[in-house]
């Protein structure tokens, strides 16, 4: 491609070092060109880290309800007597449109205390905790991003649900890539009626409509089971429809790695079925693996949301964004409280960021061009 | 090519034969059934039923008979017109889909349209003007076009369009023109009611397309016989658009066949979030009531939707490209 000559690693010593690092190496160095990439990269790690401590960051369970606090707005923070404080609110009905609105009370400050204890939690699922990084008086909350009509945090909910939304895509895709890699290489690889045969099923598979195969599924999944069950159900369900798309990838790949020199080569001095395609197909198609994988990601997130959202997928009591979603559907609700939309940011974000990965790592797999 | 168009033909029906199988048995797969449902329903009115009016329900719905049974009894009712009768409204299946069907094919028709018309010019632009400033604006407004899920783009336009007060919610005509006959004032009231579905069903298509049709452009124009049509003093025009873009635009040719049934289920969502009375909100509360017939139906129709768009796809592509025709 003479038109990227202009983007080529521009000092010498960088242009002589290739053949002498590893490939890994180079991938990397390539990679950090891609400037949004690396941008995507680091705000999916800061996402996963707010994840991972998303029990201690958030002040209240998903759950906790309060009607004191129904559609209250984003708490009011100040500084008073060199103390960080939010206020008491003044709720007031509007006997016209007979709802509730708030004001907040400057006379009565509420200090903001750090390392509170509240509600229970497991840290990563072992460790129990009660300890939280900010809270307020016991009876009284603060919401520094809003709360819905029960009065439940948003800001607590947005971080709980993200325990769903960003780990079920993920997996869903991870069982995918497997089974498509599996599939697609025994496919490719042995041929003849075993490729017939998949090609087959594959086909019949793909003959149906994505999404409503999709809800069709999650409509027959048993009501009433553990969240986790569910969980691991939507994960599967996940997995079935977006396999097919990344065997028939890999299956073309491998069929072209069948065809040369190095694997007639390999047969010719006797290895081994396994020993050829653990050595030689799938080390080749793994960069195109991966790619295809990153990129299934956001795709997955999606069906998540939309599922949630249509009622089908994570059910409360469990929250996921979709689910959050679900309230932010009406648009009275929309209007008068803009702040049930921040989980269309947060997810449009992730969408993104995992778009601009999945790009740039497509770019870093073949470090050469 | 007719070689060709008979042995797809084939192929085919044998696939639909066994969607409609697959499909009937993931619809009945819900545990309990429209029986259940329509019992508590009447309970709820305050009715009580005896059992042999119970047993005459199981038998009317089937209930009791095997899977086989049950699919045979579908499948030949619905090959003779007849979808069976909705449990939900007592009306007819088949007349409560084609209408909204016909909505939602013609919504999505519209759609790909919008979608080709803007997506082949654009990408042939960025293509041609590589790595300048609108070519990065284009490939920023792509990204974002692919990366937000059309049910909340759906869901963002429709705020803000109600707070434009520039949508009327939840219908397709304004109530005058519900029953009138079809003219163009009549067309015109329609687009005001669905223009933010067509919007959001053509964004996504078209980022994608547009990306796909620079992609190939690209990759067309690095050859040597784009060179040699330059060296022979050729207008720029013609070398673009008659010697390039015509090889580039065999996977938009193949994408046309995928895109319309895309675009239909793409609607479902969309339809949903802003409750326009098309097939999309009709399957999703089939499946909800757990109306088998319908939903199942609905689910063989979408499948069989997608396999004709492949099919239409694959014979454009045939008549485009004659390598196709002899592989």
């Amino acid at each position: 491609m003479s038109a990227d000559a202009t983007n080529l690693p521009t000092t010498k010593a960088a242009v002589e070092d290739v053949g002498q690092i590893p490939q890994w190496q180079l991938m990397v160095r390539r990679f950090r060109r891609s400037r949004l990439s690396v941008i995507g990269l680091y705000f999916l790690i800061v996402l996963y880290v707010l994840m991972i401590f998303s029990d201690f960051l958030a002040p209240y369970d998903h759950n906790k309800l309060d009607s004191n606090y129904a559609w209250a707005p984003p708490s009011k923070v100040a500084i008073v007597d060199g103390q960080l404080v939010t206020f008491k609110l003044k709720q007031t009905l509007d006997e016209v449109r007979f709802e509730w609105f708030y004001t907040a009370d400057e006379t009565q400050p509420l200090p903001i205390k750090f390392f509170v204890k509240g509600y229970e939690y497991r840290f990563l699922g072992i460790i129990p905790m009660d300890i939280h990084l900010f809270g307020v008086e016991e009876g009284y909350q603060i919401n520094i991003i809003g709360a819905d009509k029960d009065g439940k945090d948003v800001f607590s909910r947005l971080l709980k649900g993200s325990q769903i939304s960003l780990t079920l895509g993920f997996i869903g895709v991870l069982i995918s890539v497997v089974i498509g890699s599996v599939v697609g290489t025994a496919s490719g690889y042995f041929g003849g009626a075993i490729d017939n045969l998949i090609q087959r099923l594959i086909e019949l598979l793909r003959s149906f409509p994505d999404v409503p195969l999709f809800l069709a599924l999650a409509a027959a999944l048993p009501p009433g089971v553990k969240v986790e069950v569910r969980f691991f159900l939507i994960t599967l369900i996940i997995a079935l429809i977006q396999w097919t798309g990344l065997a028939r990838e890999v299956r073309g790949k491998v069929l072209s790695y069948r065809n040369s020199d190095y694997t007639a080569a390999a047969v010719a001095a006797g290895a081994s079925h396994w020993h050829i395609i653990t050595r030689h197909l799938l080390p080749n198609a793994m960069s195109h693996i991966v790619v295809v994988g990153t990129l299934a990601i956001p795709g997955a997130i999606g069906s998540e949301t939309a599922l949630s959202f249509l009622g089908l997928g994570i059910l409360p009591p469990a929250v996921s964004w979709g689910v959050m979603l679900r309230d932010a559907q009406t648009v009275e609700a929309i209007t008068s409280y803009p702040w049930m939309l921040l989980p269309v940011a947060v997810l449009i974000v992730t969408v993104f960021c995992f778009y601009l990965l999945g790009d740039g790592i497509r770019d870093a797999v073949d470090p050469y061009a | 090519m007719l070689n060709y168009i008979i042995r797809r033909l084939v192929n085919m029906t044998v696939l639909i034969v066994i969607v409609s199988f697959v499909g009937f048995f993931i619809i009945q797969l819900p545990p309990g059934s429209i029986l259940d449902v329509q019992l508590t329903k009447i309970r709820e009115r305050g009715g009580d039923i005896s059992r042999e009016q119970v047993a005459a329900l199981r038998v009317r719905y089937g209930i009791d008979d095997p899977f086989t049974v049950r699919y045979w009894k579908w499948i030949t009712r619905s090959l003779q017109g007849d979808f069976g009768t909705s449990y939900e409204t007592d009306q007819s299946v088949g007349e409560r889909i084609w209408n909204r069907l016909g909505f939602s094919v013609g919504l999505s028709t519209f759609a790909l349209l919008f979608t080709w018309l803007v997506s082949i010019p654009i990408g042939v632009y960025s293509a041609t003007h590589r790595y300048t400033v609108p070519d990065y604006i284009i490939t920023a407004v792509q990204f974002v076009g692919l990366a937000i899920p059309g049910f909340l783009l759906a869901l963002v336009l429709l705020i803000i369009a109600t707070n434009l007060n520039a949508i009327e919610v939840g219908k397709l005509f304004s109530d005058e023109y519900v029953d009138a006959p079809w003219s163009f004032a009549k067309l015109v009231d329609l687009g005001r009611h669905v223009y933010i579905a067509v919007i959001v069903l053509a964004v996504g298509a078209t980022a994608g397309l547009t990306r796909i049709m620079r992609a190939n452009l690209l990759d067309v124009l690095n050859m040597q016989y784009i060179q040699t049509a330059r060296a022979k003093g050729l207008d720029e025009a013609v070398v673009i658009w008659k010697h390039a873009v015509r090889n580039a635009i065999q996977p938009l040719v193949m994408a046309l066949g995928s895109l319309l049934p895309a675009l239909i289920v793409g609607e479902t969502l969309v339809a949903t979030v802003l409750s326009i009375p098309t097939i999309g909100p009709m399957y999703l509360t089939a499946l909800r009531i757990q109306d088998m017939y319908l939903a199942g139906t609905i689910l063989v129709i979408l499948s069989f939707l997608l396999l004709i768009g492949n099919l239409i796809g694959d014979l454009l592509l045939a008549w485009v490209d004659p390598r196709v025709r002899y592989e």
